[in-house]
């Protein structure tokens, strides 16, 4: 029996012209049934070098094997046969070299081609999210008695952690929705005319328009004759000289010091003791990244050691941005949950971090904790209470922090305001601000610029022990350095044009843009998805994302566990696939059993966003009717 | 679980270079950025002790009582992943942590016997004044900044690249995430790129992805690659020497680091006789299932003849290894009669036989050849027979880094789609790309020259690549020397040739080197003039530093 329907077989040939750089592609498909062996003559005028590949179109978990021949040309010597055993897809490459003497022409033509496939099917479930033990049916011999060469790397024999690693923001919904859109490209008919992707904070994609001086400077540092162009602004000029002066042999094209351009790293200080109202804040403890999660990463991996009841557990919020799950599984370490408290605004509370921190102990030795403040996917503001709270806890049970602060200019609700844990840390006292030992995080993709595409960001690093720190410098040197575009663009946003300076009213005008407009789409995402029944959403009070809960009817959850997915995921899906609608299930950042949630962005345009939330509305609406 | 990186055959990747007493000040002041690097590596090395067990480092720093008191820390050098711990990189090691601050020293007045620092550790072409491509830096002018498309003062070829570029980008900015594997026009790019310079041999865009500079996607295929546990955690080939991006990996990974030796009277040539010793020596530890090869070599220099690879390629099919080719240096081929041969050709070429069962993944990057873009951190990989599922399991692991950074995908794209002719900037592009070519094959046959002519200094062609790796003779008081003070020898002769001359090399023992050799690795990168300086005072040098010691 065949579980995945008759495959179809194409059969690809590809003749080079000339110059080597196009290929013509001459293909026959046919329908293949199960357990066949079927043979394909192809008479074409071909030339040598020529390619042929070959593709099911359905899974790969087909073991075909193909006999082909190439013949009928006086000049090849010998014709060549072969049985190969293959695992799909396949390109196969003929030189002239494999047929002919040197002396001979290489370009031979009129040849004529024949092969013969057959192919046995061992079909397998599909599981895109568990894998399990590949079928070993695989590697035994084939019906022609060939054995089939199992590959170095497969999924059994590949490292084991990083098949538990899990990143929704990017799953199987994105894949489906960038399919819809090659579909819609290509004229296919569906519900709707576009796919709007709100699954990932991506301001740029989403229309919003990059910071003026920002991208002047960078121009200049790109291609420095352009200091001589009148058309850029002094202060976007000066600058530019200034980064460029920093770099090797003045181009950004050379590397940087691992740690980061020194004189970015001074400006990123700088811009903390500002910031958080003239706590001293020291270079050296700079260091520069790609983007905030490589520095995330990098931190995560200097905690992890231990082995069973003392491997390092590393405390995280549920629901939680998936980065972290994913480090923590791709290091091997334990994850350790503490909830969000959904009932309260999504807000912290440390009796839930005791709970969390006590259970964790029985089985590992948990270390450090990771906050995000404002909260992704979640949207909460922390409060000052709430980060003393926290500070003091992790001084209490001796837990490293690690303060994701990417979000921390967007703070838009009444009453809101941003705290940075180090800033809480300092005016806490030398009890606290000597002992504990804190990482935090910071990134060019969100807030008002959301350049997320130069992979600029840094971390800064208090009361790490000196000898762990010159580990620190030494790990981050095997990358050589982060991308020196980013780290200008990390100095601009740092040191943005100054009221005297002549880029500063329109720096002013287009950040303060950005961020009302922000506001003002929190505000419209909250109201409207709270008038329909069924959805509840908390304030978005900062970041760029709502995670409201969603009710799903009984039959809808039976229905989902029949297809093996989980129930918001089927709700996603269907969203997706009735309305063109792209969010991420709450599945994907973890949640309390038996809730589900999805998250969206607020990225949209104000237009697009309502045309969105209205689907949502309507969508959910007939969902809710449909299952119960 | 982690297991911490071992090797198996003799050369120890840079000991511990001197190791001095951890005192309360240590600890207090943290680390100043003006320290002396004694106390820089003396932190490094503090701490090095294993829990209930011997200590590792050869003289147990006391003070242990004072950091233990200070110690409430969570992350301590004890605690910490004791895998990164072994870490090791010695191009940005030691010895540059001292030609920084030497430079510092010398912009703050203090008198030394030279007047600047000439760094030739590190294949930094930028930084030692190579010119950008004019053609490159106007279309990434351009993606910076669209209204520049307006201007006339770029040519249309290179506003035609900007907008395709952009329109590939999401809202048409360089300043969206892409897909995680890569801009799919960059992709498709690269993909017609292999082929034409693989003389016809297909690519598939899909099978391409985009990188943080090649070293990203070297740590990344080593990372699908580890797993097992005691003999069957898996083991993997490089050579010796090699580029310590390798052996930084193998240990951060706990993968067991399985060496090979280069033939230095061949030119740094690779026998398979000596792949196949290595191999069986290894399978009584390991599980070896991976091959790493450099070609060009770094820090070698070696160009591989066609045969050479071809053999390496039976090897591997017959020991069913993953062959991994780093061909960053892959336009950098000066040698008469030396020509870059992809190992993806090679295969193709070799027949079905081997073309459709070889596991391969290949590396490249905009940071070396004629561009010399290190900053920008553009880079791809193909891989080539790679099992669906795991290309599915890569697929999602790079997809939780997001995306390489967007400016160095399109630069990535510029140089597998270069000016065409008939394009307006065809001939400034070609008159740039040859110039820095051709001036680099002038270093290399220079260095050679030169070097070759200092008694005690051995020095093979530098056939391609960007680095000369000599044999230095050292006499056998300078050998006892270093080794009281806990050095390797030729790190104590690369720091003298430093702290007298202000010239920054990097030592053989970085890189690894056969027992009882020594060597350092240069950069051919110095302009002419100055490279001749360099040249010629490490001449004197050596001549000096022989009479001292014998």
């Amino acid at each position: 029996m065949c579980a995945v329907g008759s495959p179809c077989v194409c059969v690809c040939v590809c003749v080079c012209d000339e110059q080597l750089s196009r290929s013509v592609c001459r293909s026959t498909s046919r329908s293949w049934t199960c357990h066949t062996r079927s043979s394909l003559q192809l008479s074409l005028p071909l030339s040598l070098p020529l390619s042929l590949s070959l593709s099911l179109s359905h899974h790969p978990s087909l073991s075909p094997s193909l006999s082909l021949s190439l013949s009928h040309h006086p000049s090849l010597s010998p014709s060549l046969s072969l049985a190969l055993p293959l695992s799909l897809p396949v390109s196969l490459y003929f030189s002239p070299s494999l047929f002919c003497s040197p002396s001979l022409s290489p370009s031979l033509s009129g040849l004529s081609l024949s092969l013969s496939l057959s192919l046995s099917l061992t079909p397998r479930l599909l599981r895109p999210h568990s894998p399990q033990p590949s079928d070993k049916s695989r590697t035994n011999m084939t019906e022609n008695g060939l054995l089939h060469p199992e590959r170095v790397l497969t999924l059994d024999t590949m490292n084991p952690n990083i098949k538990r690693v899990e990143y929704a923001v990017r799953g199987p919904i994105v894949q489906r929705a960038m399919q819809l859109e090659k579909e819609l490209q290509e004229g296919v008919k569906k519900p709707f005319t576009e796919v709007i992707k709100a699954n990932i904070g991506d301001c740029h994609a989403m229309g919003q328009q990059p910071i003026t001086f920002f991208r002047q400077v960078l121009a200049l540092c790109s291609y420095p004759e352009l200091l001589n162009d009148n058309k850029f602004p002094e202060d976007a000029k000066d600058r530019a000289r200034r980064i460029l002066q920093a770099c090797g042999g003045g181009s950004i094209g050379a590397y940087s010091a691992s740690q980061g351009i020194e004189l970015v790293r001074q400006d990123v200080s700088r811009y903390i003791v500002r910031r958080d109202g003239g706590v001293p804040s020291n270079p050296d403890n700079i260091y520069l990244s790609t983007g905030a999660s490589d520095a995330i990463a990098t931190m995560l991996k200097l905690l992890v050691s231990g082995e069973g009841p003392t491997r390092t557990g590393v405390m995280i919020s549920i629901p939680q941005y998936p980065l972290y799950s994913a480090a923590l599984a791709d290091l091997g370490a334990i994850q350790i949950n503490y909830y969000l408290d959904e009932s309260n605004n999504w807000s912290l509370a440390v009796g839930e971090l005791r709970r969390a921190l006590e259970a964790a102990r029985k089985h590992c030795n948990p270390r450090a904790l990771c906050v995000i403040n404002p909260g992704n996917p979640t949207g909460q503001v922390q409060s000052r209470q709430c980060i003393e709270d926290v500070i003091r806890f992790a001084a209490e049970e001796n837990l490293f922090l690690m303060a994701d602060e990417v979000y921390q200019d967007n703070v838009y609700a009444e009453g809101c305001q941003f705290h940075s844990f180090k800033k809480v840390l300092f005016e806490m006292g030398p009890k606290y601000s000597e002992k504990v030992e804190l990482a935090s995080f910071h990134s060019t993709s969100k807030c008002y610029m959301g350049e997320c595409g130069f992979r600029g960001g840094y971390m800064e690093v208090i009361n790490l022990d000196p000898a762990v720190k010159a580990q620190l410098t030494k790990l981050v040197s095997v990358r050589l350095c982060p991308p020196v575009p980013g780290q200008a663009l990390l100095d601009l946003v740092v040191n943005p044009p100054q009221p005297d300076e002549p880029s500063y009213s329109t720096f002013m005008n287009e950040r303060t843009a950005v961020l009302a407009a922000l506001a003002e789409k929190a505000r419209m995402t909250e109201e409207i998805l709270n008038k329909v029944p069924g959805i509840r959403c908390n304030p978005v009070q900062g970041a760029m994302y709502s995670f409201p809960q969603i009710q799903i009817p009984h039959k809808a959850i039976e229905e989902a566990k029949e297809k093996g997915q989980a129930p918001d995921m089927f709700y996603c899906m269907t969203l997706l696939d009735e309305m063109g609608i792209c969010v991420v299930p709450g599945s994907g950042f973890g949640q309390r059993d038996g809730t589900y949630h999805f998250r969206m962005t607020i990225l949209p345009p104000t237009d697009k966003l309502k045309i969105f939330l209205a689907k949502v509305k309507e969508f959910h609406q007939r969902f809710t009717e449909r299952y119960s | 679980a982690c297991k911490c990186g071992r090797s198996f055959t003799s050369p120890r990747l840079l000991p511990p270079t001197r190791i001095s007493p951890r005192t309360r000040s240590d600890v207090d002041e943290g680390l100043q950025p003006d320290a002396p690097p004694g106390a820089m590596l003396a932190r490094r090395t503090v701490g090095l002790v294993s829990r209930g067990g011997p200590p590792l480092t050869p003289r147990s720093p006391p003070g242990r009582s004072v950091q233990r008191m200070m110690a409430e820390k969570v992350l301590t050098v004890d605690t910490m992943n004791s895998c990164v711990k072994k870490v090791e990189y010695a191009v940005r090691g030691p010895i540059v942590l001292r030609a920084v601050q030497i430079e510092k020293e010398l912009k703050e007045g203090v008198q030394k016997p030279f007047s600047e620092v000439i760094k030739a550790n590190i294949g930094d072409a930028h930084a030692m004044g190579q010119q950008p491509i004019t053609f490159f830096r106007q279309v990434l002018a351009m993606c910076s900044y669209p209204e520049l498309l307006d201007d006339d003062r770029f040519p249309e070829d290179a506003k035609g690249r900007a907008r395709r570029i952009l329109q590939g980008c999401g809202g048409q900015s360089i300043g969206a995430y892409s897909a995680s594997q890569g801009i799919e026009c960059v992709r498709q790019d690269v993909a017609r790129y292999v082929e034409r310079r693989d003389g016809g041999v297909p690519s598939d865009p899909d099978n391409i992805y985009l990188t943080t500079g090649a070293s990203d996607g070297i740590v990344t295929m080593l990372k699908l690659l580890v797993a097992g546990e005691g003999r069957s955690r898996t083991g993997v080939m490089i050579s010796i020497p090699q580029y310590p991006l390798y052996s930084a990996a193998l240990a951060e990974l706990g993968a067991v680091q399985v060496n090979y030796f280069l033939n230095e009277e061949r030119c740094w040539s690779l026998d398979v006789s000596e792949l196949r010793r290595a191999l069986a020596d290894a399978r009584r530890h390991c599980n070896p299932r991976a091959l790493c090869i450099i070609n060009p070599g770094n820090p070698t220099g070696q160009v591989q003849s066609r045969q050479c690879i071809e053999d390496v390629i039976r090897f591997a099919a017959k020991e069913r290894l993953f062959l991994m080719a780093d061909e960053v240096y892959q336009d950098n081929v000066y040698a008469e009669g030396c020509e870059f041969h992809s190992f993806k050709k090679v295969l193709f070429e070799m027949g079905p036989e081997f073309s459709s069962t070889v596991e391969l993944a290949s590396f490249h990057s905009t940071s070396k050849c004629y561009m010399g873009e290190c900053g920008f951190r553009g880079g791809y990989m193909e891989v080539v027979n790679m099992d669906p599922e795991v290309k599915a399991q890569l697929t999602k692991l790079v997809s939780v880094r997001l995306c390489p950074p967007v400016p160095g995908q399109a630069l990535m794209d510029l140089v597998v789609n270069p000016p065409q002719p008939g394009e307006p900037s065809y001939s400034t592009f070609i008159r740039e790309r040859k110039a820095t070519l051709s001036s680099l094959a002038e270093r290399a046959r220079l260095t050679e020259q030169i070097l070759n002519t200092v008694p005690g200094i051995a020095c093979n062609p530098v056939q391609g690549a960007m680095y000369s790796f000599p044999r230095v003779t050292l006499p056998a008081r300078a050998i006892r020397e270093a080794e009281e003070r806990g050095q390797a020898p030729d790190m104590f002769y690369c720091m003298k040739l430093l702290e007298e001359t202000g010239i920054c090399l990097v030592p053989g023992s970085g890189f690894g080197q056969r027992d009882g050799t020594f060597h350092f690795r240069m950069t051919i990168l110095p302009p002419t003039d100055k490279l001749k300086i360099l040249l010629s005072k490490v001449k004197d040098f050596h001549q000096r530093f022989i009479q001292q010691y014998s």
